[in-house]
């Protein structure tokens, strides 16, 4: 039988595939394991930081905040360097979870924005390094939606009834809700939480959908007139269809920051320095800036970026938009709970 | 007009509206198959990141594909853990079959009810008890536990498919080859294996499948070094799925279809041709 050779010679060839391509990475050089978003890098960076420093970069991703922690949690790993929103180191560092940085190895670290050192979720800037960060608004279809779209408000008016989305998770839309009232995104007071959820219960009958990443397309496709949704992919969505525009309430919103960090365990630290650092530089920040859409921190990238998007006040609000805007910290878990039980009253 | 030619007409005119109904319900079920794989394929060929606003015809998302390290990266550790897995499993669980058509009645359904467990126990327990097991015994998580793990979900689907070939078989003909002087191992080679090789063969497709096609336990079983292409397009749709994936998946859907395509046509020229057999010579 012609096919059972054939298949042998297959088994073997199988078989020596792998160690042929393990003959090219246990080379002497080095090797760092690095996670991060889908879709949150302009890939030929790092085959540039391999080719400046000839460390290997093994790179992987995950989807949400949530996944990269069950994974560090679980054990059995080994990532150099990670890329959690602010919220997820706060917790990170508070389980003990995160290596402390060298900042002497960073030194690239003087070029991020002063606005961005010391935020809430790490005082004292020493276990994460800003990547990018964003702010939420209202992306709306401009040739629908009548008036001056700048509060939250929107989002609870009736003439839109059956086409507004929302966030479909606690924190965001609870959050949204409490913006509107003018409280705190991170307030602990139990009963702003439950006017806020009743907010969300008198909204619920005017909403199309409660969806994430869905908003994309929705919007883009002209399925929903009005959804809250981030500066970066707005600017994307707005390139292909014109109809959109976007706007930051005035009430203030979130502002989010998704920072390197090295966990513990990490088996190469300076070498994931060095990636921190180099991931810190002008040039790369300005190509993963341009790439994904996403705001820079680094005030010396902002000057390499083409002026459309430098000057874009969706991708760079200026201060008063940010002096209102808040970030996530890690909430206690009673009020995490309570969360949770608001937002399943409401949806339900 | 007489009652029973109205009669007639009557049923006559059901049978029309069945048939239709028929043809229409193989057409519905044809669409509901395609219809995705068609828009999917469609969009991979469409000038703008969008999914839903066509923008004209480009084949860019093909040229970027194939500059995407990440994606190629994940396509290279699923093919490379899928054909791995699948052979090694076919051998395993091949033996592991004539193995257990050997054993006695009551022996062989205690061994088939333990295969049963893995194929009917859900996937995210099998993904993380392998997962803690990995981690409890001190394995980094990597190439190497996502290819055990793979191989172990395989194997009870190689038994399944090889064990009612064997059971086709005439008990005798092992005997009736011993008797005409062959050795054992040979009797095995020559004529045992011949005959369950359609089975070999499917469960080894099948474990293919299976192993490039899971998402849950490799989720659960990869590290830093083998990150497969389902977690890939999972991790990426948290913006959106790139039109990349469309490129990839109306490559590999292709690929898939070619596949078919020539095991079906060498079924039908085996059919139509009196086997041939070729005798090895000594």
């Amino acid at each position: 039988m012609k096919f059972k050779t054939f298949f042998f010679a297959l088994l073997i060839a199988a078989v020596c595939l792998p160690f042929a391509g393990c003959a090219r990475t246990v080379k002497p050089t080095q090797t760092i394991n690095v996670y991060n978003w889908g879709e949150y890098i302009d890939e030929s960076v790092n085959a540039e930081f391999t080719k400046e420093t000839g460390i290997r970069v093994n790179y992987t991703t995950y989807a949400t905040n949530e996944e990269l922690y069950s994974k560090l949690k679980a054990g059995g790993v080994n990532y150099d360097v990670v890329v959690p929103s602010d919220y997820m180191i706060s917790r990170m560092i508070s389980e003990n979870m995160l290596e402390k940085i060298d900042f002497s190895q960073v030194p690239n670290y003087k070029d991020i924005g002063k606005k961005y050192h010391n935020l809430a979720y790490d005082p004292n800037d020493t276990y994460s390094v800003p990547y990018m960060w964003g702010t939420v608004g209202i992306i709306y279809d401009k040739t629908k939606v009548t008036g001056n779209v700048n509060s939250w408000n929107i989002l609870w008016d009736a003439r839109y009834k059956g086409q507004i989305l929302m966030f479909d998770n606690s924190r965001d839309s609870i959050g949204i809700a409490l913006k509107k009232l003018g409280y705190s995104y991170n307030t602990i007071n139990q009963s702003q939480l439950e006017q806020a959820a009743a907010e969300l219960t008198k909204q619920k009958p005017l909403v199309q959908a409660y969806v994430m990443d869905q908003i994309f397309d929705k919007m883009e496709g002209g399925e929903a007139l009005i959804a809250p949704y981030y500066a970066g992919d707005a600017i994307t969505m707005m390139q292909e269809n014109p109809n959109l525009a976007f706007a930051v309430p005035k009430e203030g919103t979130n502002f989010f920051v998704d920072a390197m960090a090295i966990p513990k365990g990490a088996l190469n630290k300076k070498a994931a320095e060095t990636y921190i650092n180099f991931m810190c530089s002008a040039k790369i920040c300005a190509k993963n800036a341009e790439y994904t859409g996403y705001s820079t921190p680094s005030g010396a990238a902002l000057k390499l970026l083409p002026a459309s998007l430098r000057d874009n006040i969706i991708a760079y609000p200026g201060d008063s938009v940010l002096n209102k805007s808040e970030t996530y910290t890690n909430l206690p878990e009673s009020i995490l709970k309570l969360y949770d039980q608001l937002w399943t009253q409401v949806i339900s | 007009m007489a009652p029973e030619k109205l009669v007639r007409r009557f049923w006559e005119s059901i049978r029309h509206i069945k048939t239709f109904i028929y043809r229409f319900y193989v057409w519905l079920v044809l669409v509901f198959f395609y219809a995705p794989i068609f828009v999917l394929m469609v969009f991979s060929f469409n000038n703008s990141k969008s999914r839903t606003v066509w923008l004209g015809f480009t084949f860019d998302w093909y040229l970027q594909l194939f500059k995407d390290e990440t994606i190629m990266h994940s396509v290279y550790v699923t093919l490379v853990v899928a054909v791995l897995a699948a052979l090694l499993s076919t051998v395993l669980g091949t033996a592991a079959a004539i193995g257990i058509a050997g054993m006695g009645k009551r022996q062989r359904a205690l061994i088939m009810n333990v295969t049963y467990i893995p194929v009917l126990s859900p996937e995210i327990i099998t993904g993380v008890s392998i997962m803690l097991l990995f981690v409890w015994s001190g394995l980094k998580l990597g190439m190497l536990t996502l290819l055990l793990a793979h191989i172990s979900f395989d194997v009870p689907f190689v038994i399944l498919s090889v064990s009612p070939k064997l059971r086709q078989l005439d008990p005798h003909l092992f005997e009736a080859a011993l008797d005409l002087g062959a050795k054992p191992m040979s009797a095995m080679r020559k004529v045992i294996l011949p005959q369950i090789w359609p089975g070999v063969i499917t469960g080894m497709l099948m474990a293919f499948t299976l192993s490039v096609d899971d998402f849950v336990i490799s989720y659960f079983t990869s590290g830093p070094t083998s990150q497969t292409l389902s977690i890939t397009i999972y991790a990426m749709t948290r913006k959106r799925v790139s039109p990349e994936i469309n490129a990839l998946s109306t490559l590999l859907f292709i690929v898939v279809l070619t596949l078919l395509v020539i095991v079906n046509l060498r079924q039908s020229r085996d059919n139509k041709q009196p086997q041939r057999k070729e005798e090895d010579v000594r």
